[in-house]
């Protein structure tokens, strides 16, 4: 397994030919509280860079992208009863959704772990 | 991830207020707005929301404009822009008003005070400037007219603001909910109104700048005592049901379209002489074709700013001004503008939002009780 991560402070959890997708820690700590979030449905298609999910913390509402292409393979159900997940255990718990990826290329040009954090730390 | 609603929408070159070091130093989170750099959160908004609406929370308001007008006309003056009783209030009592155009639009929301020598206002900062200038264009030279820009303003916010404020100046318990006077604290010249925007007992105070965080540091000395952003001052006063200016009003909406008719005198009424006067007074007396209202909304989603009411056609009737989560009631709320046979308590709607439907309910406000410290009735 793998983890990938991009600009947009997604992460990306690589099994075979499974992602899983979410926000970084980074990401929860500047949306605030998190109240609500809508994950895609199953079978879903989704194509590099489109709107994905949709996450609201108490002071605004954002979208998540598709880092990378495929087809939704379930979403993340504990969200709905506790979207505080999101701010608790946002690279564990708080994932977002699985996608079946359709070109494993894709991941090539993201950053790794400590890509990220300098990334991060740059900003 | 992108922000759909960014709370930046002001000029670049963003002032400093006074505490402006101080927030930093306790951790907040600063952002752009109205012009100054301000604190959004310190330790996040719902927990911000809760402790004000359980202890106190210190906010800094100092973007805010305190104007002074002196002058011996100064009340008869301001009646001319304001549909409020000003000649009659009481020396060291507080009014809420409307600044309104000639055509009865509102130009801003401020509170009013009279003060043994002179009149006391605050009003909001992304429109401080522009008030002056039509007040000025408004007011005769035999009036003066000074923006106290050398004062911070902070606002103690709590239901234990009280208690917190008279530990250290044990007068403030005179005062009752818009009722104001001078006092001072170690050394410093206080102008406290107990008054607020959060829906909670409270005050606001004004400040000299230098002093300000002196007397930010003597406040959050108190254990009840937190200083709280510009986050959880927002979703305080939405559940209040207390509109925003810039949001809930603008200069395209009326006193009664806003559900403020509260704010005209019943002397006021019957003299007119205000701006926009004719439109208002009709308004009042036959109801405006649209209201403000108060909405729940089904399901934990948020409907926010720029949500639309569609009818079962789909066709837009109706706007949403403010909407967020409410922390108190675990629910999202919002206030929307409606057609006034829709505006009555129970009237299901329904909202639009990035084409998506939501199901909402016009619900009486304030959401949250409000918690004023009224004068008992003698």
């Amino acid at each position: 397994m793998s983890r990938y991560f991009t600009e947009d402070h997604e992460w990306i959890e690589v099994n075979g030919s499974v992602a899983t997708v979410g926000i970084t820690d980074y990401a929860q700590e500047q949306l605030g509280d998190v109240v609500f979030v809508e994950v895609p449905e199953s079978g879903k298609e989704l194509t590099k860079g489109d709107d994905a999910a949709v996450v609201e913390s108490v002071k605004a509402a954002s979208d998540v992208y598709a880092p990378v292409s495929g087809k939704v393979n379930g979403g993340n159900a504990a969200l709905a009863d506790d979207p505080s997940l999101i701010n608790t255990d946002p690279e564990g718990e708080g994932w977002f959704f699985k996608l079946d990826l359709s070109d494993a290329g894709q991941l090539d040009g993201l950053m790794d772990d400590a890509a990220y954090k300098e990334f991060v730390a740059s900003l | 991830m992108s922000d759909q609603n960014q709370l930046d929408d002001s000029p670049p070159q963003d002032q400093k207020l006074p505490l402006d070091s101080w927030h930093r130093r306790q951790g907040a989170r600063m952002v752009s707005f109205a012009g100054y750099e301000m604190p959004i959160q310190y330790e996040g908004i719902m927990a911000e929301h809760v402790w004000t609406r359980e202890n106190a929370g210190l906010f800094d308001v100092s973007h805010m404009g305190q104007v002074v007008f002196t002058g011996d006309s100064a009340d008869k003056e301001l009646e001319k822009i304001l549909p409020g009783e000003i000649q009659k209030l009481g020396v060291n009592r507080i009014r809420y008003s409307l600044l309104l155009a000639q055509d009865g639009g509102i130009l801003d929301d401020l509170m009013v005070t009279r003060r043994s020598d002179d009149i006391y206002a605050v009003v909001n900062g992304a429109t401080k400037y522009d008030d002056l200038a039509y007040i000025i264009d408004n007011m005769p030279d035999s009036v003066t007219i000074n923006l106290m820009d050398d004062h911070a303003l902070l606002a103690l916010q709590g239901p234990k603001a009280g208690a917190a404020l008279a530990s250290f100046i044990p007068e403030v318990d005179t005062l009752y909910f818009m009722m104001a006077g001078a006092f001072v604290l170690d050394g410093m010249d206080l102008w406290i109104s107990r008054s607020g925007y959060t829906g909670e007992d409270g005050f606001e105070i004004s400040v000299a700048a230098q002093d300000a965080e002196k007397l930010a540091d003597i406040l959050c000395g108190h254990e009840d005592v937190k200083p709280i952003g510009l986050g959880a001052r927002d979703s305080l006063r939405l559940e209040a049901g207390l509109p925003l200016y810039g949001h809930d009003l603008t200069a395209e909406i009326t006193p009664i379209q806003a559900d403020l008719g509260f704010a005209l005198n019943k002397r006021r009424r019957a003299e007119g002489g205000f701006a926009g006067a004719q439109r208002v007074l009709g308004e009042h007396k036959d109801g405006a074709t649209m209201k403000r209202v108060g909405l729940f909304v089904e399901g934990r989603q948020p409907i926010r700013e720029g949500a639309i009411i569609v009818d079962d056609a789909g066709k837009e009737i109706g706007q949403v001004t403010s909407g967020g989560f409410a922390p108190s009631l675990e629910r999202p709320i919002a206030m929307a503008y409606v057609p006034s046979e829709l505006s009555v308590e129970g009237t299901a709607l329904t909202a639009q939002q990035r084409g998506k439907p939501f199901a909402v309910t016009v619900t009486k406000m304030p959401f949250v009780p409000h918690n004023y410290r009224r004068k008992p009735k003698a």
